[in-house]
């Protein structure tokens, strides 16, 4: 259906985003020169004087690890404006909640993906069933895409923003058990507690791996504006064609009572 | 260098998952930009 056209170039670009893409682009080439130029390979030498640790390998954890902070963010931001979606109602943060979890989903997939990809060199396996941390990145991973699924199931969009949220709020609870599964069993895990806090990684590793979640954080915002401005076009454009048909209705009612008045 | 296919597999994937994201995002976008009146873009400016 033709709505309403402009003369002037669309997009969903702003200042704002034009100057976050750039930092983006800028920080992600800086972090592949930092991860594949500076930090020294993962080495260590053992009692016996064997070289032992995870060689080049280590550079996955610049994308790993980024899109897993990435990944709960986005599922964070979901649940605090499903929170807020119940307590207010508005649209805003009903459309905040869908555009995040959407980016969620995006970082919870790559970082099950580049996990395996890196648990191969490192831990001899693509996937352990019983590791706890791997088995519930998935089902959060899984509750999300449930979340993503269920707002394509059409309804009146009060009933579907209520029921969207409800799920992300009990879909959150799991953001919780991931995080804190290595801690919690950590007999039941291949993955490491955290190195960050121990500082049990060299500094050139550390800088690099800070450098990473900054960039990341930079594209999440730059991701994040996009596609909140993307579901609020697709809300306006529902709007204008909802006013369109009524429009065409009322119109096609006159000339109906027009028609009965002419004799 | 060790574990080159990893590597180039793993940075790969990321890198193009997100393009391929960012280019649906930006292409929709753009696209429904044309269908709403300036007045409900309030983050519209003019592209230079």
């Amino acid at each position: 259906m033709s709505t309403a056209t402009t003369s002037s170039p669309a997009t969903t670009s702003s200042r704002a985003t034009k100057v976050l893409g750039w930092l983006t682009l800028v920080g992600f080439a800086v972090l592949v020169a930092l991860a594949f130029a500076w930090v020294p390979e993962d080495t260590r030498i053992t009692e016996q004087g064997d070289v032992v640790g995870q060689f080049d390998a280590v550079r996955l954890m610049f994308v790993h690890v980024p899109s897993a902070i990435l990944a709960y963010t986005g599922f964070g931001l979901t649940f605090l404006a499903s929170l807020a979606y119940l307590r207010w109602r508005t649209d805003w943060w009903d459309i905040m909640a869908h555009s995040s979890a959407e980016i969620g989903v995006l970082f919870g997939v790559l970082t099950l993906v580049t996990g395996s990809i890196w648990g191969r060199p490192t831990w001899q396996t693509w996937w352990e069933w019983g590791d706890v941390r791997l088995v519930t990145t998935l089902v959060m991973v899984l509750v999300f895409i449930g979340y993503l699924a269920v707002r394509r199931i059409p309804a009146d969009a009060a009933v579907q923003a209520r029921r969207s949220a409800v799920i992300a709020l009990v879909g959150a609870v799991n953001i919780v058990i991931v995080n804190r599964s290595v801690d919690w069993w950590e007999n039941r895990t291949l993955h490491q507690q955290s190195t960050l806090i121990a500082r049990k990684i060299r500094d050139e590793t550390l800088f690099t791996l800070s450098f990473s979640f900054a960039v990341g954080m930079v594209l999440f915002v730059w991701l994040l504006l996009h596609r909140f401005r993307l579901a609020y076009l697709e809300r306006q454009i529902e709007q204008i064609e909802v006013n369109e048909a009524l429009a065409e209705r009322r119109a096609e009612a006159d000339l109906a009572d027009d028609e009965r008045e002419q004799p | 260098m060790t574990h080159v296919g990893y590597l180039m597999a793993g940075w790969s994937i990321s890198v193009a998952a997100v393009l391929a994201y960012a280019s649906w995002v930006l292409l929709r976008g753009r696209s429904l930009s044309r269908r709403v009146p300036e007045n409900r873009r309030r983050w519209m400016m003019p592209d230079d």
